[in-house]
């Protein structure tokens, strides 16, 4: 690259020496050689273009809460035909994959091992039991515990399975009193993809956003680079800035490359405005950017800053912000932590933007909460920053 | 020179391994960023981690002014799931709080709801749920049908008994999601620790310009390779070994299987992220690019490990590329020996694909760190 070196230059500029206010031309080359140097590394492009693709794919195809074939084992002890029927009706429906028995025993291993979610005992005095008056259980479940969504699929679908095939020998009358009919708005087919992928956005911009600032900062006050960058004219925010633009410029090409993907590839709708997205991403990259100077400048060394951006970026992001668990259904504690996760008002309204539509109701309140927890990140940073530059 | 490639040394180790625990653990920041994060996550996360439906808010729009309908709403409002039961007025108002996200789902009960019912028709309740919640939504909605036939069962008797079908959860007998969760957030915290402490081995070296010196010594690639993995193993096993103790003392998780069978599969399951996280240090000339390749392996393998969504719900090429993942195998076992009580030969058979994969990647560590001599 033909590259000029640029602080020492701009500092001659005559008139100007002493200046350590903003530079427009000094800040222009502080962002010309961070740029250059992020774009040289390929764990960037690892990061910035690989990574989100790879995210957004698992997202929309390897995490689905949408449940398929669930094995279960099916243990007929009668063979009376009302029992033959419902074994029948269990192998025939369309979520649950039945593999058939004769004697509990044999699936019950099956079930600690884990190759089997649960099984149904019809028992041997089923008809019987059919036939009698008084309440009793007609058939068995038993659910593997260890995962209790599964569990209580599993349980609910048989309870479905039973009551259907009843109202069917009954000659098909209506049975039950209430019939709920849900209809899930922004979502009819009820894909889980078009929840996760959005949400999944955030995510990526959490490691692009801090992860990396964290690391590149680092990485200056670990080789004792970021001392030599401080003693030339630049002022400590122009070198702020000019490390951080390149890393917004890079999170903000990597959301628009992300919602081509869930848009084009994925198939999630963007029902809001490309505009609202790109304004929600842009003030996301505030408290993104703001935590991972602010976990530099704290650790000044590359291993411990990757451990905290880790341990206090990326896993909350995950977990706390309501991306795939419940907020709501925290404890108060832990949801009183969750409002300090930049991420958290981020999914809520790129959920929002992708499916609902501009719903600016949900949009301000979410911006407003990123702009302030980002501004608090740099006022930290800043404050750490400077104090240490004065002897 | 008397020693040559391949000659192994026991003192010229030892005094390696040394150097690689004392460049980990000396500083006193770094020892403490060791454990305490991960150890802090489990605790924060293990409450976090829930796919339940809990505190929920709910809208009801009523238009039938009859016996029925109260009896549903009053039902619903003191449900343990629901926090708060918003009345609205209007299909305009509902609209507002669903788009807002303030409830995850509303109530639309027509004016014949009750007349339906008295009649011996089916009365029908349409649930508006927020579908940018899908999963927390279905959860809603299966809850709400459980009151729905409740009150439909009071209302009329039901030709089934209710208690047609027995149900019992083997191994969680109340599904508690908690004991699902702590375990394997065990497994998934010892995961990224081990492999972001492996990753940054050989390439902060690297970066400073010591792994140089450390080539031109005496030591052979061997040697490297082992010391570098002992301090990560080391402080792989005593975190795991605190987080198991955690999840059993604290969070009172029944361990319900044999210590002594988990253990070597913990070894294996480390020794196995170790492997990898030296592959990845193996190839990156810096510790930005260790991190960050890291990541990019790591983040993937917790999420088609099994933790987030079951490990069958996937593609088949998925699960397939999950039998490479070490967390998958050692999640089985983990979460086996914690509820199930897992025989040895079903922990046998979980652990030597950790065994494989540790092999394979250690091998193919040793291979990186040669082939960068030339």
């Amino acid at each position: 690259m033909s590259g000029q070196p640029p602080a020492p230059r701009t500092g001659a500029t005559p008139g100007k020496r002493a200046s350590r206010k903003f530079d427009r031309r000094r800040l222009m080359a502080l962002v010309r050689k961070e740029s250059l140097q992020a774009m040289r590394d390929p764990s960037t492009i690892l990061v910035a273009f690989v990574l989100p693709a790879v995210l957004l794919f698992l997202f929309a195809y390897a995490v689905s809460l949408d449940v398929r074939e669930v094995r279960i084992g099916v243990v007929l002890e009668s063979d009376g035909a009302s029992a033959q029927s419902l074994a029948a009706a269990f192998s025939g429906t369309r979520y649950l994959k039945v593999t058939p028995a004769r004697d509990r025993r044999e699936v019950a291993a099956q079930v600690v091992s884990g190759e089997l979610r649960g099984f149904v005992v019809i028992p041997q005095d089923f008809e019987r039991r059919l036939a009698s008056r008084v309440p009793q259980p007609l058939l068995q479940v038993i659910t593997d515990g260890s995962q209790p969504n599964t569990a209580t699929f599993v349980a609910n679908y048989a309870q479905g399975v039973v009551q259907n095939w009843a109202i069917s020998r009954s000659g098909g009358a209506p049975i039950s009193a209430i019939e709920l009919e849900p209809r899930y708005w922004f979502n009819p087919e009820l894909e889980s993809r078009r929840a996760l992928v959005p949400g999944a956005i955030a995510i990526v911009m959490t490691i692009i956003g801090t992860m990396m600032t964290a690391l590149v900062v680092a990485r200056e006050w670990e080789r004792g680079t970021m001392e030599a960058v401080m003693s030339t004219p630049a002022s400590v925010v122009e070198i702020l800035i000019g490390k951080l633009l390149p890393y917004f410029v890079l999170g903000m090409i990597a959301t628009l490359g992300s919602a081509a993907l869930a848009i084009l590839v994925f198939h999630v709708p963007l029902r809001g405005s490309v505009l609202a997205l790109m304004t929600l991403s842009a003030v996301f990259l505030i408290p993104a950017l703001g935590q991972g100077l602010l976990i530099s400048s704290v650790t000044r060394n590359q291993f411990l800053a990757s451990q905290i951006a880790l341990f206090s970026g990326f896993l909350p992001a995950f977990l706390l912000s309501g991306f795939f668990f419940e907020i709501d259904a925290m404890p108060l504690s832990i949801r009183a932590i969750t409002y300090l996760v930049p991420a958290r008002y981020f999914v809520s309204s790129l959920q929002t933007v992708f499916l609902a539509g501009d719903v600016w109701a949900v949009f301000i309140p979410d911006l407003a909460a990123m702009a302030a927890i980002g501004l608090l990140f740099f006022a930290i940073a800043r404050s750490r920053t400077h104090k240490n530059l004065e002897p | 020179m008397r020693r040559q490639f391949g000659d192994f040394s026991a003192t010229r180790l030892r005094a390696q391994i040394v150097k690689e625990i004392l460049s980990l653990l000396r500083d006193p920041r770094s020892r403490l960023l060791v454990f305490a994060p991960p150890l802090m996550q489990l605790l924060i996360f293990a409450f976090a981690a829930t796919l339940e439906v809990r505190n929920a808010d709910m809208a009801v729009y009523n238009h039938d002014a009859g016996q029925w309908s109260h009896e549903l709403v009053a039902r619903v409002g003191a449900a343990d799931f629901v926090d708060r039961l918003y009345t609205v007025r209007s299909r305009d108002e509902l609209r507002q709080l669903i788009n807002r996200r303030r409830v995850i789902a509303a109530l639309d009960i027509p004016q014949d709801f009750s007349r339906n019912i008295i009649a011996g028709r089916t009365a029908k309740v349409q649930v508006i749920v927020d579908g940018r919640r899908s999963n927390a939504g279905q959860i809603t909605v299966g809850y709400l049908s459980l009151i729905a036939a409740d009150v439909g069962a009071a209302a009329r008797r039901a030709l089934l008994h209710e208690s047609a079908v027995g149900v019992r959860h083997w191994f969680n007998p109340n599904l508690v999601y908690r004991w699902f969760v702590v375990p394997a957030l065990a497994g998934i915290l010892v995961f990224f620790s081990a492999l972001m402490i492996t990753a940054l081995s050989i390439a902060r070296e690297r970066e400073l310009g010591t792994f140089d010196q450390l080539l031109v010594s005496p030591t052979t690639t061997l040697e490297i390779i082992v010391a570098k993995t002992m301090p990560a193993l080391a402080v792989g096993v005593v975190l795991g070994l605190m987080m198991i103790a955690a999840s059993a003392f604290i969070f009172r998780i029944p361990f319900q299987g044999s210590f002594w069978w988990l253990l070597p599969s913990l070894l294996l399951f480390i020794l196995s992220v170790v492997g990898i996280g030296l592959m990845v240090s193996a190839v990156s000339a810096t510790q930005q690019q260790a991190i960050l390749g890291a990541s990019a392996i790591g983040v993937p393998a917790v999420l088609m490990s099994g933790f987030a969504t079951p490990v069958e719900n996937m593609p088949v090429v998925l699960q397939w590329m999950a039998q490479g993942i070490p967390l998958t195998h050692f999640l089985v076992v983990v979460q086996g020996t914690f509820l199930k009580a897992m025989p040895a030969s079903d922990i046998i058979a979980n652990t030597w694909p950790l065994g494989v994969i540790a092999l394979v990647s250690l091998s193919l560590a040793t291979l990186f760190v040669r082939s960068g001599l030339e």
